[in-house]
């Protein structure tokens, strides 16, 4: 379907091994998301469909699937295996999930579509041993009772029919009554210009992938469907260094992790997975095996005591600093990162 | 009488005085102000307000509240006014005209404010283009854009005989444009048997429309939060307590603009301390209203204490939005001490409880809207902090102004005291021997018939 994302869905899957950020993990990373927002392969297939369907409501196929392909659809679906999250903090790393979405994704500056959270144990499910917090990716949770999509005004976020909430930017009117609705925190307002690569604002709009960004409109997750089509698995999956995050398709009840592929509705069962705040009845398609991170956090011995908070506040968005690089040349370019401020 | 009251109420149309140039040339001035902030906005985005910084927690700000604030005051009037008029409250007629503006000016102010808040403002139609009644924002859409027309009617129609007045007893005293549109507005009006029954039917018709019309708007107001999950907005009781709300402010508005055009106007012979009393009581009733609502929400949510209820009670009852929350809680015994002890009893205390309402309801709004948006719905460590920037202090600033302003100008182009009303109402009063006549102010003079 979109054959400039091939390549690059592989990048950071299967590399067993723990791997720090290297710039040209990034780079790699950087041309796999150009192929996805250059090839941009529905636009017009897509507008056409708009034409033919009524507000809020959006039919049109999932990834990688046409009406000749299958009938079945997919059902997206994540799972984050708890045991083995310790938000990056062994490595001395910021959550490298959240940090290969940004890098993938071309996400604005500011924004952290997926941000791992610090669960106090004593508030939420089962209490660690020493007494270190949960650590708690949280992507967009594509609810299927979505409360954004409900109180949307203009239809502008939406159902696409493999169960993710998909988002038109270029419907959003930036009324931000979807935010004051998700109780996740799950979803982000372009308050200023967006700071993008400045490639990108020359490419033309695709929902998929939301990119250029626009300015006074809602971003998020979405799973990365886009490379789903592909053959390949969300930038945070490939970020993992410890493999904690599955994604797969509820309908064929597989997911991978990019190592190992597991029977979904086994592997939920058998691990007691959750949804968190299931008693909202939100439904939502993210499940967390509960756990804080000791299979990771074993071995480490006491290299970090106390250090058990992510490290949020070193995630880059390289956007400027490329910028500036592309301005001087390309000799000068490598020093500096803009970080969160 | 029935011709002091005109000569007192057509006099202030007649020239515009060097105080009245003034305060016009203060408000044009903020009106300014707050259109240079918008002007920043537009050109930086939202990211020039207080909500930027706080990432994606406290998402509205200060122009919500202030749209949630103009909505409730526009409840004075149409609804106040309404109210009086099915009940045949005699002393109503010199306060109705007054209490319409403010619904009229309210609302328009009102609209301004979501449009100011949007990201995307030039796709406002899109509303129309795309609108899904699913959603509370098409509901208010609906029920502000019904309640406009609706009141504007209302405004309208009492207004025809007094324009008619205008026309005849204004010429020559008034620029030839001026009176055109009088004679225009007043669509023939000789006051014709025929034309007075047309006319009664229609403000019979209007009034009793426009109530559950003005109910609907607050309580869809209020939805845009009740559905959503949030602590503080979570609630069944939002529509009521919205509309109670509403009635509240908007008494307390039209009391302090009665305050203001009565002094600014020599209106003490027709606007009587009778009316602030009357307007008191009402104010002291509704005061009670909120604070049962007020009790039961608290109690039934501090009881249980669900979820993020606590952390969301503790931030405005003894947390940073506690002087807030206390000062709107006194403000709403307020009014009931004020007219119940009979030396404060008086037309100053009532205007003074009156503008303190008005200032904890504004409050009262930001505690609903910043209150709920702070309080941490995922695990953060601490609540969100939330400063509005110059932009939007300016920005309501010049909504606020913008209100005195068209206030201003309706005051100058019609009679703020319909004059038809007073003189059926005197007239009928002299056909009654022992009845005090509305305009003396006498203590008689009570609630209805």
């Amino acid at each position: 379907m979109a054959p400039g994302t091939k390549g690059s869905s592989k990048t950071a899957a299967g590399s067993g091994a723990p791997h720090a950020p290297s710039r040209r993990n990034f780079l790699r990373l950087l041309g796999g998301a150009a192929g996805v927002a250059l090839v941009a392969p529905r636009k017009e297939a897509f507008a056409a469909e708009q034409e033919h369907s009524g507000p809020g409501n959006h039919p049109r196929p999932g990834p990688g699937e046409t009406e000749e392909s299958t009938n079945r659809l997919r059902r997206w679906a994540m799972v984050v295996d708890l045991r083995r999250c310790d938000g990056c903090t062994g490595l001395g790393l910021p959550p490298q999930c959240t940090q290969y979405c940004i890098w993938g994704r071309l996400v604005p500056e500011g924004q952290e579509w997926v941000e791992v959270y610090t669960v106090r144990t004593s508030e939420h499910l089962s209490p660690s041993e020493d007494g270190s917090p949960m650590c708690l990716p949280a992507f967009c949770m594509q609810c299927q009772n979505a409360p954004c999509a409900n109180v949307c005004p203009v239809g502008a976020t939406f159902h696409a029919p493999d169960g993710v909430v998909l988002i038109d930017q270029m419907r959003c009117i930036g009324c931000r009554l979807c935010m004051a609705a998700c109780p996740y925190d799950r979803r982000f307002f372009n308050w200023s210009e967006p700071v993008q690569p400045d490639w990108v604002k020359k490419v033309p709009y695709e929902v998929r992938t939301q990119v250029p960004a626009i300015r006074g409109t809602v971003m998020k997750c979405d799973f990365c469907t886009e490379r789903a089509a592909a053959g390949g698995l969300p930038f945070c999956v490939d970020g993992c260094p410890n493999g904690a995050i599955y994604f797969g398709d509820l309908e064929q009840d597989v997911a991978t992790n990019g190592r190992e592929i597991v029977k979904l509705s086994r592997f939920l069962e058998e691990n007691h997975a959750f949804r968190y705040k299931e008693e909202l009845g939100t439904e939502p398609r993210v499940w967390y095996i509960p756990g804080h991170g000791q299979l990771v956090r074993e071995g480490q011995g006491s290299a970090n005591p106390g250090a058990h908070r992510p490290l949020r506040e070193r995630l880059e968005w390289p956007w400027r600093t490329l910028a500036a690089a592309a301005r001087q040349g390309p000799r000068e370019g490598a020093t500096g990162q803009r970080s969160r401020g | 009488m029935a011709e002091r009251v005109e000569e007192l109420t057509l006099k202030p149309l007649e020239g515009i005085s060097r105080r009245y140039l003034a305060l016009v040339g203060c408000l044009l001035a903020l009106v300014a102000l707050g259109v240079y902030a918008y002007s920043r906005q537009l050109a930086q985005g939202l990211a020039v307000t207080g909500m930027a910084p706080t990432v994606n927690r406290v998402i509205w700000g200060l122009y919500v509240v202030n749209f949630v604030f103009f909505i409730g005051i526009s409840h004075a009037g149409t609804l106040i006014s309404a109210i009086l008029r099915i009940t045949r409250s005699r002393w109503r007629t010199p306060i109705t005209r007054m209490a319409e503006f403010i619904t009229v000016t309210a609302l328009l102010v009102a609209g301004l404010f979501p449009i100011i808040d949007l990201g995307q403002p030039g796709r406002v139609l899109n509303v129309l283009r795309y609108g899904r009644w699913q959603s509370a924002i098409l509901w208010d859409f609906l029920a502000i854009t019904t309640y406009l027309t609706g009141s504007l009617l209302y405004l309208y129609l009492p207004l025809i005989p007094d324009l008619a007045t205008c026309r005849d007893r204004l010429g020559g005293k008034i620029s030839s444009l001026r009176h055109r549109l009088y004679r225009l507005l007043a669509m023939g009006w000789r006051g014709s048997p025929e034309q007075r029954r047309e006319l009664q039917r229609g403000i019979t018709v209007m009034m009793v429309t426009i109530v559950p019309v003005a109910v609907s708007v607050h309580t869809v107001v209020s939805w845009i939060f009740g559905m959503t999950l949030r602590p503080g907005w979570n609630s069944t009781a939002m529509g009521a307590y919205f509309v109670t709300g509403a009635i509240f402010s908007g008494v307390a508005s039209v009391i302090t603009v009665m305050a203001l055009l009565r002094k600014a106007y020599r209106l003490e012979e027709i606007i009587t301390p009778t009316h602030f009393v009357n307007l008191g009581y009402f104010l002291a009733a509704m005061g009670l209203i909120m604070v049962y609502f007020n009790l039961s929400d608290l109690l039934s949510a501090g009881y249980k204490l669900e979820g993020l209820e606590p952390l969301y009670l503790r931030q405005i009852l003894t947390g940073s939005l506690a002087p807030f929350f206390w000062f709107y809680a006194f403000t709403l015994l307020l009014p009931g001490l004020v007219v119940l002890i009979p030396w404060t009893r008086r037309v100053g205390w009532i205007v003074f409880a009156s503008v303190l309402v008005n200032i904890a309801m504004w409050l009262e709004r930001y505690i609903i809207v910043v209150g709920t948006l702070r309080t941490p719905q995922m695990p953060y460590t601490s609540l969100a902090r939330y400063i509005p920037t110059w932009v939007e202090l300016a920005i309501t600033a010049g909504g606020f102004a913008l209100f005195a302003l068209i206030l201003a100008g309706f005051a100058k182009l019609v009679p703020v005291v319909s004059i038809w009303e007073v003189r059926e109402h005197l007239e009928a009063a002299r056909g009654a021997p022992g009845q005090a006549i509305a305009a003396s102010g006498s203590p008689s003079e009570s609630l209805g018939p």
